[in-house]
């Protein structure tokens, strides 16, 4: 059974029908982690933080205090909020835009207070029309109740915020490549080094780039402190985290849990949770932190919902995505699908991801569709290699970013599992589950 | 003569005046020429491009990065549907297959009364009501072929029209003021404040 006891740290609200609007947001405590903060010297306000050790939910799992002292050395000249979720089967800063946006502009505003930022961006993926409509209608409740703009709640700080909207493209969640597109360019990612826009970021200038759901626990670390947040999970894993359950389940959704106190089992079979597999069928992978991680079997469902404790095992709690692929699912199929996006989605700079993503779909399509050779197993594993030299986790990179790197995760664990399930299409002529 | 209608245009005006640099009001000008025309038009682009100050062809080649914007007209109704992993396990394709009978056109194609324009989405972040259908910028928790054919007949009859917005939305909740915390005149603001801090941090010595 799942461990249920910790709080509703960003999802709270979440029960009420008007849980976007500034009144519920007021009735509920609503600025006050922000009223607070106002109260405290900057630096102690990011040193409580730091003591969260709040890892970023973006992917990365990069501790946000940490990105932020970076930055302390030299005054920041913006701060962006990554909102541009993307990777598949990833739901979880959709809920947040569309049913607490006030807590994420609170989050906002006690970060730029944090780092003595003037003027925030909330750079949100542009399909979450009705996400945009409420960010910006909090926006605006937010001037007129004080929160933001000039001389907020009387103080001596003074923040703008302005929301921008995304246009279609996954590589914009890249933070260089978002920086790109807020500066209404192609989202192409910049070249490394600098690693951080914390040197070199929007107009060249330094920033940070934290994700919505980052920025939505900010508002309880001020009003429980920095010491109750870590508290809760275990190990480097502190607080809780929103997990986006998908997939072959009874009840897929979003659930907040604690962070290492409960299972990838307790998740997908707890009532109050994922409510177990559909028609009770057997769990034959899972894909445990978006679609770029590599897949594990029904062996590590006992493995607890930890950053390191899924590192351990050779894959990544990333984006806090999890599907469930049964028995009835051909696992074929699933890792082309995957491919395909991947090639759709590769912005172009670079030629293993270019050229790797749309030759892997095209082996991947020809098996699943009837026309594989045997040697194409082989063949589609040299192509990961070439792109993720070694097939380590955590990968090797021959491109600007980690899309490439995350091309070949479910076409390499497919087959390294699943490898008769190719051999099958080969054999049969047509996929095994038509 | 503006291209934009009025009120496009002044909420582009709006955008504009939000960013330090005018080409990052690109992407939502981008999309408020769409908003009005259903597409970008080369009309529309060559708006965005005076507004921003770049060329249509700049305009144009960062348009056509981001899937969301048409540079082909469109039908009345663009209806997306998401095929990617979620949304395979939950029967994806073989509602594309359907709406395709349904809509009377392929992928990627419009139909013949010009009503609707069907697209094999990627992952809209809607996996926990998969497959996800959106029509126009607006999520339909639509799941079977038999929800899909009535969700069909109601956008036929337009009895939907004052759900599912236009081409764009951004015109729907407009931002109230501009910016209220210039920042060259907080830098000065803070400055100030600093120095004080500074002396009288020497008074007490």
């Amino acid at each position: 059974m799942a461990t249920l006891a910790a709080p509703k740290i960003v999802s709270s609200r979440a029960e009420f029908p008007d849980s976007h609007t500034l009144s519920r947001f007021l009735d509920t405590g609503g600025y006050l982690g922000l009223r607070k903060a106002l109260t405290m010297f900057p630096e102690a306000v990011a040193s409580e933080v730091d003591q969260a050790s709040l890892l970023g939910r973006g992917g990365a799992g990069f501790p946000a205090g940490r990105k932020w002292s970076m930055l302390r050395k030299a005054p920041v000249s913006y701060l962006v909020v990554n909102g541009d979720e993307s990777e598949p089967a990833t739901f979880k800063d959709h809920f947040l835009v569309e049913r607490d946006p006030h807590q994420l502009i609170e989050g906002v505003i006690i970060a730029a207070y944090a780092l003595q930022v003037t003027t925030a961006y909330i750079f949100l993926r542009g399909e979450f029309a009705l996400g945009l409509e409420r960010v910006q209608q909090a926006v605006n409740d937010a001037y007129e109740h004080g929160a933001l703009g000039r001389k907020i709640f009387g103080s001596d700080f003074s923040l703008d915020v302005v929301v921008h909207p995304g246009a279609g493209a996954y590589i914009c969640g890249e933070e260089t490549a978002l920086i790109e597109a807020l500066e209404g360019k192609r989202g192409f990612p910049r070249i490394k080094p600098p690693f951080f826009p914390a040197v070199t970021g929007l107009y060249g200038e330094p920033t940070v780039v934290n994700n919505v759901e980052t920025m939505s626990n900010l508002p309880w670390i001020i009003n429980n402190g920095g010491a109750a947040f870590a508290a809760l999970g275990g190990g480097r894993s502190t607080g809780t985290r929103l997990f986006a359950l998908a997939g072959r389940v009874n009840n897929p959704g979003v659930f907040e849990v604690e962070m290492v106190k409960n299972t990838f089992r307790d998740l997908i079979y707890d009532p109050a949770l994922g409510g177990g597999v559909i028609n009770d069928n057997k769990i034959k992978a899972i894909i445990p932190g978006g679609v770029s991680a590599p897949w594990f079997g029904p062996d590590m469902l006992d493995l607890p919902l930890g950053q390191d404790e899924v590192a351990e095992k050779g894959s990544m709690l990333g984006s806090g995505s999890i599907v469930v692929l049964d028995d009835a699912t051909c696992v074929v199929r699933a890792a082309w699908r995957i491919t395909k996006f991947f090639s759709r989605e590769s912005c172009g700079q670079c030629t293993p991801c270019r050229e790797g993503s749309g030759w892997i779909e095209r082996a991947m399509y020809r098996i699943e569709h009837g026309g594989g050779r045997l040697e194409d197993i082989d063949l589609l594993l040299d192509l990961c290699d070439n792109i993720a030299p070694g097939l380590t986790w955590p990968p090797q990179q021959t491109t600007i970013c980690v899309l490439g790197p995350s091309i070949p995760s479910s076409v390499h664990s497919a087959i390294q599992m699943f490898r008769d399930d190719f051999v099958a299409h080969v054999e049969l002529g047509r996929c095994t589950h038509d | 003569m503006s291209h934009f209608r009025i009120d496009i245009r002044q909420r582009a005006e709006e955008v504009l005046a939000l960013y330090p640099r005018p080409r990052s009001a690109m992407l939502p000008l981008l999309h408020l020429a769409q908003e009005q025309d259903g597409y970008v038009s080369d009309a529309g682009i060559a708006e965005v491009a005076a507004m921003t100050l770049t060329t249509p062809a700049d305009v144009r080649g960062t348009a056509l990065f981001y899937d969301m914007f048409h540079l082909e007209p469109v039908g009345q109704y663009v209806v997306g549907i998401c095929t990617n992993i979620a949304c395979l396990l939950a029967g994806g394709d073989e509602l594309l297959g359907h709406a395709e009978t349904s809509l009377g056109c392929s992928v990627g194609s419009t139909s013949n009364d010009g009503l609707f324009t069907l697209e094999e989405t990627e992952c809209l972040a809607g996996c926990d009501f998969a497959p996800c259908v959106q029509v126009n910028h607006r999520y339909v928790r639509t799941t079977t072929p038999d929800a899909f054919d009535a969700l069909v007949a109601q956008l036929r009859a337009g009895t939907l029209d004052h759900e599912v917005p236009n081409h764009g939305t951004l015109i729907r909740v407009r931002r109230t003021g501009g910016l209220h915390a210039p920042r060259a005149e907080v830098a000065s603001e803070r400055a100030a404040a600093h120095e004080q801090r500074e002396a009288r941090a020497a008074e007490t010595k």
